[in-house]
């Protein structure tokens, strides 16, 4: 092979992995999003999107713990979710307090695989904190 | 008084910093001879002002946090009287302002290393190293003192602090971030050696040379920094994980996967002068990679536990300096690229083109992280919409390329340099291929249901292991059974790191595979006196005590281990509350053993209900700290025992 085609091969070559990494990316990419939703923002097409991540505070109230099963809703004040969880709640979990749950929908309740709460206490999810803002109940100290 | 006189102290560092920037790149590239080597000599004594300056700072604001000056507006507000010496220390660099400033004590240790150290290189490009990280070093002075002074005085003093947030009380604190800085800001150095080559207009394989243990250095501390990160999360988040692909962990990960593309590609530039550009590329790119990843993250931009509070100011001050960055020396690249021209061609059969196969996959796992990590924000920008891109992502595209580059970091040292491959290459794969067929066999009759991933992987650390043996098996093979201990003391130091290395490498996937497919997870309510199964062994719940620790109190589970009927271990999982902090933290009780852990966490109930338990058996976990401690053992040999340069008497312009 002279210099010129073997440079051409090579070219070739990167060009069709490039191409074929790039496929697989974007492909992975698209099946693995988790798009983030607060109550008031879910409509029936996205709750059949699949994987979902809902964020905002667990209603006062709602929490009904048994065994390892807990019940709660999910709210921003403007909507209410129910969440069914099978597993150990974060430390941090209690009724008022800011998480967000992912999960997928089934026959209108959210069955969440995880729940998220951070271990800081005033901490609040920054998705939740922006949507509370919008929705104008925010109560808290906008530098955290 | 200490804390206005390292504030001053920080001061005298900018001018110094400011000199050590300027003068010996005028020196070397307008004044005339005398005064020309005056003014490239002052860099060392620039450099050693600024090292001096910075350290005498720094080690005020330790003082301050050990001796609780709540005066100091950073202490008050991140540490507490009444809280163990180690993280009164620890908590300095716990926060922004402190972290800004270990940041940049670290650069000038480097900067002091290079100035004071006996590397033989030659005096200009040494001058212009100097300089362009006086100039990094006067970027991060600037803000750390404009925008982030931890000197900052509370009058009146209150009583006492408001505490170091509980999960950060930790010897894990006192050891990650220094260590992970110490691999972040040693890539500057890389970073300084690329721009003044730019600079010089050269690239040649002294250049190379002089540069190596420096991006060594670099790629051990940070290989160890993220295994100490990994292994902090593993124990104190008791998540039961010890990789999340959470966007700090990618953004330490990117910087390091740029890092080893580096650590390769510029061998090649040494050995053979080729892929100068690439080098030069990569050095600027695995930088500004390390920037991204200690302050883009920092600024609150990404959520993630590790970001701080963050203010604009700050974020567009660190967009400043990364545009900059980035932005000169690629201008820098445009204008003298074109000079940078190899010598020869690649042949496609060798170890310049096997190491050019590495580069590429590394670089395009680095994209895959880029884009894992970015795309989020990237597209809440453009359309508001608010998305994760979780685990499976990473799983669908990082590993399958990552196992490429597994199948040919066996095959790759096995190639000569220039051309050809090794006479033993083909006993060698051939007893590569039967290792990687024994280790799926052996992994397919001992457990059910494995996945073809799962077995491949394993069929992966096979080939890997086999390959690193046989290699070494094969280079002393020729020689008699005396001759051969001598041989192997006559293998240079590189050589020897990088099967060290390679070999982490093996031992880095027998423990991700070994705690990914085999782990068994318990979670349950139980109450005291019930008994939990875990993976052939009982748990006995025995009883949940009260105790007090130092600056917290806590609710301890006493949990009976037993095997065969026979006590192995008690283990304490715990639940603390530190007061001062009004948190609460999680602390998971671990048996580590080399063939796996057991680890146990301690959920929310009470004796009337029962508490929620996570239980986990973790097979060879401890293999991936394990492995990665012998990457950097690796790098560490091939610093430690390089042979003497070979005298070059080229002159850069």
């Amino acid at each position: 092979m002279t210099g010129k085609s073997k440079r051409l091969a090579v070219f070739a070559v990167i060009a069709a992995l490039l191409s074929g990494g790039g496929f697989l990316v974007l492909s992975a990419l698209q099946e693995n999003i988790v798009l983030f939703l607060t109550p008031s923002e879910l409509t029936p097409e996205k709750m059949t999107a699949g994987q979902l991540r809902i964020g905002g505070l667990v209603e006062e109230g709602s929490v009904q713990i048994d065994g390892l099963q807990a019940r709660f809703s999910i709210t921003d004040s403007a909507a209410v979710v129910s969440v069914l969880f099978n597993g150990a709640l974060p430390d941090l979990f209690r009724e008022g307090q800011g998480i967000i749950a992912q999960g997928r929908f089934e026959d209108n309740i959210f069955r969440a695989e995880n729940v998220l709460a951070k271990h800081d206490e005033t901490y609040m999810p920054r998705e939740v904190a922006e949507s509370l803002k919008e929705q104008g109940v925010w109560k808290g100290d906008s530098s955290k | 008084m200490i804390a206005e006189l390292s504030h001053f102290a920080l001061f005298v560092a900018l001018i110094a910093s400011c000199c050590q920037a300027i003068l010996p790149l005028y020196g070397s590239l307008a004044a005339r001879p005398p005064r020309a080597a005056w003014l490239m000599a002052s860099a060392d004594m620039f450099t050693v002002i600024a090292g001096v300056t910075v350290l005498f700072a720094f080690s005020g604001l330790v003082w301050s946090f050990i001796s609780s000056d709540f005066s100091v507006a950073l202490v008050t507000n991140h540490s507490h009287s009444a809280k163990p010496l180690i993280y009164k220390i620890s908590g300095t660099w716990g926060n922004h302002e402190g972290s800004l400033l270990l940041w940049i004590v670290i650069l000038v240790l480097f900067s002091m290393g290079l100035s004071l150290g006996r590397q033989q290189m030659h005096a200009v490009l040494k001058s212009r190293v100097l300089a362009v990280q006086g100039i990094v070093t006067t970027a991060f002075l600037a803000f750390s003192l404009f925008t982030s002074n931890p000197f900052t005085r509370l009058d009146p003093a209150p009583v006492d602090g408001r505490g170091l947030n509980p999960i950060l009380q930790d010897i894990g604190l006192a050891m990650h971030p220094p260590m992970l800085y110490l691999g972040y800001v040693g890539l500057s150095m890389a970073f300084a050696f690329a721009v003044a080559a730019l600079i010089n207009g050269r690239v040649d394989k002294d250049w190379a040379r002089v540069m190596r243990p420096w991006v060594s250095a670099a790629w051990c501390a940070l290989t160890l920094g993220i295994a100490l990160g990994s292994w902090w999360a593993y124990y104190e988040l008791g998540w039961g994980g010890w990789w999340f692909w959470d966007p700090v962990e990618n953004a330490s990960l990117m910087p390091w996967l740029a890092a080893t593309a580096l650590l390769h590609s510029s061998l090649v530039v040494e050995k053979t002068g080729q892929l100068k550009s690439w080098t030069i590329l990569l050095a600027i790119l695995a930088f500004s990679l390390s920037l991204v990843g200690t302050f883009i993250v920092r600024s609150g931009l990404l959520t993630s536990v590790h970001s701080f509070a963050s203010d604009p100011a700050r974020g567009v001050f660190v967009l400043g300096i990364l545009l900059v960055a980035i932005g000169i020396p690629l201008a820098l690249f445009a204008w003298r690229g074109p000079q940078l021209v190899s010598p020869t061609q690649t042949q496609l059969i060798s170890r310049e083109a096997g190491l050019i196969a590495n580069n590429f996959l590394l670089t395009a796992a680095t994209l895959i992280v880029l884009i894992g990590t970015f795309y989020p924000l990237a597209l809440e920008v453009a359309t508001g919409a608010r998305i994760t891109v979780g685990p499976p992502y990473f799983d669908a595209t990082f590993t399958p390329v990552m196992s490429v580059l597994v199948i040919c970091m066996a095959i790759g040292p096995l190639l000569v340099w220039r051309s050809g491959i090794m006479p033993s290459a083909r006993t060698t794969l051939t007893a590569a291929c039967i290792g990687a067929s024994l280790a799926s066999l052996a992994a397919l009759s001992l457990v059910n249901g494995l996945s073809a991933a799962a077995v491949a992987g394993l069929g992966l650390a096979g080939w890997l292991g086999i390959s690193v043996i046989g290699d070494l098996l094969f280079r002393i093979k020729p020689f008699g059974p005396g001759a051969r201990l001598q041989r192997l003391k006559l293998i240079s130091g590189p050589v020897w790191g990088m099967w060290v290395a390679h070999f982490g490498m093996v031992i880095f996937l027998i423990g991700a595979l070994g705690e990914g497919l085999f782990q068994t997870e318990v979670i349950t309510r139980a109450k005291p006196g019930e008994t939990i199964m875990l993976a052939g062994q009982e748990a006995k719940f025995t009883d949940v005590e009260a105790r007090q620790g130092p600056n917290y109190q806590t609710e301890t589970a006493v949990i009976d281990l037993f095997e065969n009927g026979r006590q192995i271990t008690t283990l304490y999982p715990e639940k603390r509350f530190y007061p001062a902090a009004r948190q609460t933290t999680t602390e998971a009780a671990i048996r580590t053993r080399l063939s796996g852990d057991h680890y146990i966490v301690l959920g929310d109930g009470d004796a009337e209900k029962g508490y929620t338990l996570r239980l986990y058996h973790k097979p060879l976990v401890s293999f991936i700290w394990l492995g990665t401690i012998f990457m950097a053992f690796g790098g560490g040999i091939a610093i430690l025992r390089r042979r003497p340069a070979i005298k070059t008497t080229v002159e850069p312009t």
